[in-house]
């Protein structure tokens, strides 16, 4: 089976050329080909995922074809079947199936159904290509891809100013980032002078720190655009504007997570630099606590999930800044269970609110008491906000808690004290968001209130799906903690972190505690104590959003009385974009205005006064044409006359006088040949 | 032998071409380009390449001048005779083409180049150039193969685009 | 056997005479002509090398160019013929639609 992983990407793709090119024909069974592109691409990971998972494993190299040749430059279209690529294709085909048979219901009676089948296809087979690249550049070929369906379905409602400004604001944001990116691939090879993972990766361990390091830190710019971490993260929350199966498929689920999938790719040569784990690291806990803070106070439905997407991003980012790498994939394949559902939940709820006005369709503060009406969306939402939270035995338990034990077992306090905090931010946003939408009476506009049902089938039942996921897809995989059996099938992929001897220590400890909780034995009370703390974290959040929210309304009001600048400061989100916009974007529009300015007096000048030279040349050399023609008669006359006409018609326009300089050239080239 | 049918054809081609770029009439001209073209394919076969003689004589003399002779029916070719044939930079390039000429010489009579190898397949050997050459088209070549496909998939779809007429709804 | 150098020779002086064609005559018709001229020349030479180095590699080569002619054959032809069509002429050097 794993021979043939090369027709993985290819579903999506003949998905784009059948709903790209025959889109007007195909017209509403855009969504089923597209589905059934998905679905197939699914059945192949899950005969590979099987064979990998039963079978002995190990890492297999698919060629498909030799894609550039120059000099000692070789790469070649290959695809890497290992157990981190299985992991992600699990995620990426299984999420992906299951978004593509929602938006068929979600995106139902709109203009552009096949066209946004088309992109979703797309982004499929771009994000395969990512995850199953076997070097850097076809990587950075599907990293491409998937930041372009990106800006496509973020602009996907074009017409709306606000969409197209955000999809483009992705894609320059991305640029920023990509940029180093390239620069990180232009020092991999130059240092070791391969792209391919396989070369990478054995000549990593002669790599000196500082060039560890430096690629390390481009590389992870590059995952700062992607990912959304600190200071590139601002393109996420606007992403927004898309239509909410693309926030869950692509700014949830799975192409926010490529730049932790590309840092825990590159772990061989990450460990090789710690400086850049350390850098990793830290951005990573700014991060996540302080999107998990701007979480708290957003009252657009689907700005808090964006927000809380960019912690949980960096919480993904702390696990590989403090070599937990397996931690960090795990949390990334829980992440896309619970994140992809808490959005299709309030896509659902979007769905269902489409006859109020647009400007309270996705406003926390006109919902409230949809319980009773959309029981479905509701029980499946729950599920996700508790695997979030982090309660046991929920998905998000298993896996943020071993980030944060990673974290304080191998010496980051202050990353696990970061870590922790966010964690209490995230399990009062969450709840929050539940109780402020589905609790408590309700503000829905009145007009709006009748039309008020649950989601068809075809949009609940992949909720239902992912809730199952959410609930079981933590403990199934990732019971002992770091011992589980993700951490034993991902090892092969990852390097061991320098800091890793402590890490092991951890585990051990954790286990030793596990174990004597079990026999009610006193070793490894650190461990206990974590874990204990974590619950505590957990359901403290929780008790805090009911205490505001439902037992004490007033509460939220009163507090923003009492720190009117803290509030303010939350709800402008830290006023990043306006700082952004103040020193960066002005300070290009008026170097563009002053490039304006010397383009039309500087250039335009001199272009205008060669041009009037040319002209005044050309008209003494037609003088002296008309005068030699005139008194052509003998054959110096005539030479002479060619080659005043030859001045003019340097820019005749006649295609054979170029090709007559052409062929000068060509003799000049011979003649340096013959004479060198 | 081989050297004296070399030379006939050589003089065939050089002959036939001379003429063909000096013929007022396009018709003329083109028939005279076929006519260098069978020359063309002598010299192929004299050179062990069979195969290619057989194209230049279907594809090219059958095929792409037919297409020729097909276009210029469409087009009015009794006024082009009249007119005047010759471009007005036509004596400084024919001064550049035997300058290059001559220096193209000078490179050649330098020679230096590796001695010849036996051929390999020759009429009534095995495997015949047919053969091998189809061997080596559909292995080592096949990419580039299927590239040339697409570029003539593409070239058709551009002359009919640009030689149809607009349709004026 | 022929030496390398005739068929170079013969190469180099129908590329010239193709060349020659392509610079000094006005008529469209003629200049495709003459292009097809250099590219059989080329082939000629593709042939040339082939043989002396016993390789088949020319002969492909000769046939991909083959290819390329007849795509070029076909786009000139059409192009001609649309100017022909709406301007009832095919002088080259009264188009310069490209002049600054």
């Amino acid at each position: 089976m794993i021979r043939y992983a090369w027709l993985i990407p290819l579903f999506p793709l003949a998905g784009v050329l059948i709903n790209g090119l025959l889109g007007s024909r195909v017209r509403d069974k855009a969504g089923h080909v597209a589905s059934l592109m998905a679905g197939l691409s699914l059945l192949v990971v899950l005969g590979i995922a099987r064979e990998m998972i039963l079978g002995p494993g190990g890492s297999h190299v698919v060629p498909v074809w030799t894609w550039i040749t120059a000099g000692s430059l070789s790469v070649s279209v290959s695809f890497l079947v290992d157990p981190l690529s299985t992991i992600m294709l699990l995620v990426v085909a299984g999420v992906g199936f299951v978004i593509h048979v929602y938006s068929i219901g979600y995106m139902h009676g709109d203009p552009g159904y096949p066209r946004f089948f088309t992109y979703l296809n797309l982004f499929m087979l771009s994000m395969l290509l990512l995850v199953m690249a076997d070097n850097y550049l076809l990587m950075f070929v599907g990293w491409e891809g998937v930041g372009l369906c990106s800006y496509l379905l973020i602009g996907f409602w074009y017409e709306k100013q606000s969409a197209s400004d955000a999809g483009k604001k992705a894609f320059i944001v991305n640029r920023i980032g990509d940029a180093g990116f390239l620069l990180g691939l232009f020092l991999i090879w130059t240092l070791t002078g391969s792209l391919s993972y396989a070369e990478v990766f054995k000549a990593a361990p002669q790599l000196a720190a500082p060039a560890a390091t430096a690629i390390g830190l481009l590389l992870f710019i590059g995952a700062m655009g992607k990912s959304a971490q600190i200071p590139l993260y601002v393109w996420l929350p606007d992403a927004m504007e898309g239509p909410t199966p693309v926030s869950a498929l692509i700014h949830a689920a799975t192409m926010v997570t490529a730049g932790v999938y590309m840092v825990a790719r590159t772990s061989p040569v990450y460990v090789q630099g710690p400086g850049a784990l350390e850098v990793i690291a830290l951005v990573g806990a700014l991060t996540a606590i302080f999107s998990a803070s701007i979480g708290l106070v957003q009252n657009d439905i689907k700005r808090v999930m964006a927000y809380s997407t960019v912690s949980q991003l960096g919480f993904m980012f702390m696990a590989m800044g403090v070599g937990a790498f397996a931690s960090g994939i795990f949390h990334l394949m829980t992440h896309a269970f619970f994140k992809g559902l808490l959005f299709l939940g309030a896509g659902s709820v979007i769905h269902a609110l489409h006859h109020a006005p647009a400007a309270q369709q996705q406003d926390m503060r006109y919902m409230g008491g949809l319980r009773s009406k959309m029981p479905v969306t509701y029980w499946c939402l729950v599920a996700a906000a508790l695997a979030l939270a982090g309660v046991p035995p929920f998905a998000g338990f298993w896996s943020k808690d071993e980030i944060l034990a990673g974290a304080f077992f191998s010496g980051h306090y202050v990353v696990w004290g970061l870590g922790t905090a966010a964690a209490l931010m995230t399990a009062f946003y969450v709840f929050r968001m539940i109780f402020m939408t589905f609790h408590g009476e309700m503000r829905v506009d009145h007009h709006a209130r009748e039309h008020i049902r649950e989601s068809p089938a075809v949009m609940t039942v992949p909720l239902v799906i992912l809730a199952v996921l959410s609930v079981v897809g933590g403990v199934l995989p990732g019971f002992p903690p770091d011992a589980g059996w993700i951490h034993k099938f991902l090892a092969p992929s990852l390097a061991k972190a320098p800091g890793h001897a402590a890490l092991d220590e951890g585990v051990r400890v954790v286990k030793a505690a596990a174990q004597a909780g079990a026999q009610g034995g006193g070793h490894g009370t650190a461990g206990i104590a974590l874990i204990v703390l974590a619950i505590a974290v957990a359901l403290g959040g929780i008790a805090l959003a009911w205490r505001m929210y439902l037992r004490d309304t007033a509460a939220p009001a009163r507090l923003e009385r009492r720190f009117p600048g803290l509030y303010r400061l939350l709800l402008n989100k830290y006023y990043v974009d306006e700082i952004y916009q103040a020193c960066i974007v002005e300070p290009i529009y008026r170097l563009m205005r002053a490039l304006f300015d010397f383009d039309q007096k500087v250039v335009d000048g001199a272009v205008n006064g060669s041009s009037f030279l040319t002209v005044w040349f050309s008209r003494i050399s037609g003088i002296f044409d008309l005068r030699t023609v005139d008194g052509a008669v003998n054959g110096t006359a005539g030479v002479i006359g060619f080659f005043s006409q030859l001045f003019k018609f340097i820019q005749s326009g006649m295609v054979q006088n170029y090709l007559f300089v052409m062929l000068l050239g060509v003799f000049l080239m011979v003649s340096a040949y013959l004479f060198r | 032998m081989e050297l004296a049918f070399f030379y006939l054809f050589a003089a065939g081609i050089v002959g036939a071409s001379l003429l063909m770029v000096t013929r007022a009439n396009v018709i003329h001209a083109a028939l005279l380009l076929v006519l260098a073209f069978l020359f063309m394919a002598g010299l192929f076969v004299l050179a062990g390449a069979e195969f290619l003689a057989g194209v230049q004589i279907l594809i090219y003399a059958g095929g792409i001048m037919v297409l020729y002779l097909f276009s210029i029916m469409l087009m009015n070719v009794g006024v082009a005779v009249r007119l005047r044939q010759w471009h007005r930079q036509s004596v400084l390039a024919l001064a550049a083409a035997v300058l290059l000429g001559a220096e193209v010489w000078a490179v050649l009579g330098r020679g230096g180049y590796p001695g010849a190898k036996a051929w390999g397949w020759g009429l009534g050997q095995t495997p015949g150039n047919v053969e091998a050459l189809g061997e080596v088209l559909y292995t080592k070549f096949l990419f580039p193969f299927e590239v040339a496909s697409i570029l003539l998939l593409a070239a058709m779809i551009g002359a009919i685009v640009l030689a149809k007429r607009e349709i004026t709804r | 056997m022929v030496p390398l150098t005739h068929y170079l020779a013969l190469g180099a002086i129908l590329f010239l005479i193709g060349a020659a064609g392509v610079l000094m005559r006005r008529n469209a018709i003629m200049i495709l002509l003459s292009i097809e001229l250099m590219l059989n020349s080329v082939n000629i030479t593709f042939v040339g090398f082939a043989r002396q180095w016993a390789d088949l590699t020319g002969q492909v080569f000769a046939i991909f160019v083959i290819a390329v002619a007849a795509c070029e054959a076909a786009v000139g032809l059409a192009i001609l013929i649309s100017l022909n069509r709406d301007r009832q002429m095919m002088n080259v050097d009264e188009i310069n639609l490209l002049k600054w």
